[in-house]
């Protein structure tokens, strides 16, 4: 198909090297129009398909956003509902219970022992008195006695009144958070109940995971991991991203370099904690199915363009070559319609003239004919070789012109086709009969080759003859003595007999060749050519309904090639016209 | 043989009257239609020879008009204008009439009028 192509378009430019302004302007005609075309049919296809990439692009980063701001919320009440619950809890035992009632280990076990089966997540309980001594103790450590009148949740839990602490190791050496109530006594003094709470974070923030590939965390006010993170390691490794701002509601950040990955960051503080929230998403991710769809996207779109372009491509060529034939053909019409205008003109000239010029003719014949039939019939002058001499060249004169005249009025008449059945043969032999003498006297070989296989046919015998004899003529004077006329005729498959009449004459130079069928263009004018034969001959042929080409050598002799149909054509009618004087 | 020529150019018929008198052929001439119609109605031609466009007339409706009188007579036309093998074909117009286009030849002229008259018969 490539091939193909690549031929209609050398077919366009390389034909007709002569003319090369209409070699540029078809190449030109079939560029711009598949440029336009293809830009027409190309530019909104993809112009719909990068507002299609963008739009999407963008409503899949919308949709994560939201998806990370829902997974941020989620998390978050979850996490503050757990504090919550718990320090309301102990808010209530305090409330609920004496200080000697807590002071009773084992009334504390029973306290732990329901806390840990109605709520969870209690690892253990004491009571500390307002010197940071921890007075009793039930839990899995041996930590009754210890001093944490040091510890910084112990100074914040006597300021605040409650606390809920960051995740350390303490005493036990295990990472914990404290959640821790003041309570005042009757005596003026104040008591504080305290308990930890270990590894009971992650679980809660992996329930509320909605998807794979999300990491909740939570980190303190310093960026301390608080619980592990996928992204970012384990529990109270510091991580690499700046503590973001604070705020009271849920906060995403859109994107957040990372690594060479983009993050997106969901966060929210969590009050009366010192605990931010944190949901990290990779956009990567939550792009991957974006991705997917863009290639999709771009491979339609490419085997659409290749189809789109591929087939503009062919009307294109397909179109152009059409018009580049209407376009030929238009000027060879145009060229022949010139050219019978000027014959017809000419005609009309010539015919004029000759008319005119027959009738004084005739007198100056008469006159002339007149005087010489009285030197004649009276016999006077009758011995005079010098006056019947000057009689004749008058009279040679006449005949001379008279023959102009008649091939001007020939050439003038525009008479209809008088149809009979010609055999062709026959007749070539009946205009060779005319021609024979000559072609002896000048020793001219003529051959005569006609095929047996042309059936008769319909056609004007008096305008066949006058073509053949004009073009046997015309071939006869191309030699000077000897050479060659060959007449060749067979029959065309297509209902036409194609005759071919080459002599091995002077031929002709191209630039003469051009001009051949002109009316008045003659090589041979010194010889006594009118240059009206072949004209006639040409306007005779297309009256015929054929055609007539010549190929010429100079040095080598020339062909004329007829083209006749074998059925007349229905536009001609039988008709023999009425003369005018 | 008695001929008729007729021919809107003077000198010319003249001249061919005179010239035919010199081969024995009697011609008269006349150069407008309505001469020729009353000079058949007194002589009797074997032969008219008549141009085609005149002044007044054409030689086709002057056939015709001798023709009404003169049965017998034979015709030829001479003319200025065409070619001899255009003539030829003929048609109900002009029937198988000669025609001659000018300039003719004396002695080919002579030749017609032999044929024009062995040709029994023919309107």
């Amino acid at each position: 198909m490539k091939q193909r192509i690549i031929q209609n378009i050398q077919g366009m430019t390389h034909t007709d090297p002569k003319d090369h302004r209409e070699e540029l302007n078809f190449r030109l005609i079939w560029l711009l129009s598949f440029l336009l075309t293809a830009s027409f049919a190309i530019v909104p296809v993809i112009f719909f398909a990068v507002i299609d990439y963008n739009v999407t692009k963008h409503s899949v980063v919308a949709d994560a956003v939201a998806q990370t701001s829902r997974l941020t919320s989620n998390n978050w009440r979850s996490v503050a509902f757990f504090f919550n619950e718990r320090q309301n809890a102990l808010k209530y035992i305090v409330h609920d219970n004496r200080f000697s009632a807590l002071n009773d280990i084992e009334r504390l076990t029973a306290i732990l022992a329901s806390l840990r089966s109605s709520f969870g997540g209690f690892t253990d309980l004491g009571v500390v008195d307002a010197n940071g001594i921890q007075r009793t103790y039930v839990g899995p450590y041996q930590l009754s006695g210890n001093d944490y009148s040091g510890q910084s949740w112990f100074v914040n839990v006597v300021e605040k009144g409650h606390f809920i602490s960051e995740v350390f190791y303490g005493f036990r050496g295990v990472p914990h958070m404290v959640i821790a109530i003041k309570q005042a006594l009757p005596n003026g003094g104040y008591y504080i109940l305290r308990s930890a709470i270990e590894h009971q974070l992650s679980p809660i923030l992996s329930e509320d995971k909605t998807t794979e590939n999300s990491d909740a965390f939570i980190i303190n006010r310093s960026g301390t991991l608080q619980t592990p993170s996928s992204t970012f390691g384990d529990v109270l490794h510091k991580i690499p991203l700046d503590v973001p701002a604070f705020s009271k509601e849920t906060e995403v950040i859109e994107s957040l370099k990372y690594q060479g990955t983009d993050l997106i960051v969901g966060y929210r503080y969590i009050p009366d904690t010192p605990y931010i929230l944190m949901v990290v998403n990779e956009k990567r991710n939550a792009m991957e199915t974006w991705h997917q769809s863009q290639m999709a996207l771009i491979r339609y779109l490419s085997i659409s363009i290749t189809i789109i372009l591929l087939g503009i491509l062919g009307i294109t060529t397909y179109l152009v070559r059409r018009l580049r034939q209407v376009d030929k053909r238009r000027v060879k019409y145009l060229h022949m319609a010139e050219y019978s205008n000027k014959l017809a003109s000419i005609g009309r000239l010539a015919a004029g003239v000759a008319h005119e010029i027959n009738n004084p003719l005739a007198i100056i014949n008469e006159k002339a004919g007149l005087v010489k039939d009285m030197f004649t019939f009276k016999q006077d002058y009758k011995e005079d070789p010098r006056l019947m001499e000057t009689m004749d060249s008058i009279l040679n004169s006449v005949v001379r012109c008279s023959r102009i005249t008649r091939q001007l009025l020939s050439f003038a008449r525009h008479m209809h086709v008088s149809l009979q059945v010609i055999n062709l043969k026959k007749l070539v032999h009946e205009v060779l009969g005319f021609l024979s003498k000559e072609a002896e006297f000048r020793s001219i070989n003529v051959v005569i080759d006609i095929g047996d296989d042309i059936p008769d046919f319909t056609s004007d015998r008096g305008k066949l003859q006058q073509i053949f004899l004009n073009i046997i003529n015309n071939a006869f004077s191309a030699m000077t003595t000897g050479g060659t006329v060959t007449v060749h005729a067979n029959k065309l498959p297509n209902d036409t007999v194609r005759i071919d009449i080459s002599d091995t004459g002077c031929g002709l130079a191209p630039e003469n060749l051009k001009h051949m069928f002109e009316p008045f263009f003659s090589t041979k004018t010194a010889a006594g050519g009118t240059g009206l034969g072949l004209s006639i001959t040409y306007s005779l042929v297309h009256e015929l309904d054929g055609r007539i080409d010549v190929k010429s050598e100079l040095g080598k002799g020339t062909t004329f090639t007829i083209h006749l149909p074998l059925e007349p054509g229905k536009k001609e009618e039988v008709h023999a016209c009425t003369p005018s004087g | 043989m008695r001929v008729l020529l007729v021919d809107d150019e003077k000198e010319l018929v003249s001249t061919l009257a005179e010239r035919l008198g010199y081969r024995g052929v009697s011609a008269d001439w006349v150069t407008r239609a309505s001469e020729a119609l009353s000079k058949a109605e007194k002589n009797a031609y074997d032969i008219a020879v008549l141009d085609i466009k005149m002044p007044e007339t054409d030689g086709f409706k002057l056939k015709r008009q001798l023709k009404k009188n003169n049965p017998q007579m034979k015709f030829i036309f001479l003319t200025g204008h065409g070619s001899e093998n255009y003539y030829h074909i003929g048609s109900a117009e002009t029937g198988k009439d000669f025609y001659l286009v000018k300039p003719v030849e004396i002695s080919r002229l002579i030749e017609k009028f032999n044929e024009a008259i062995k040709k029994q018969g023919t309107p």
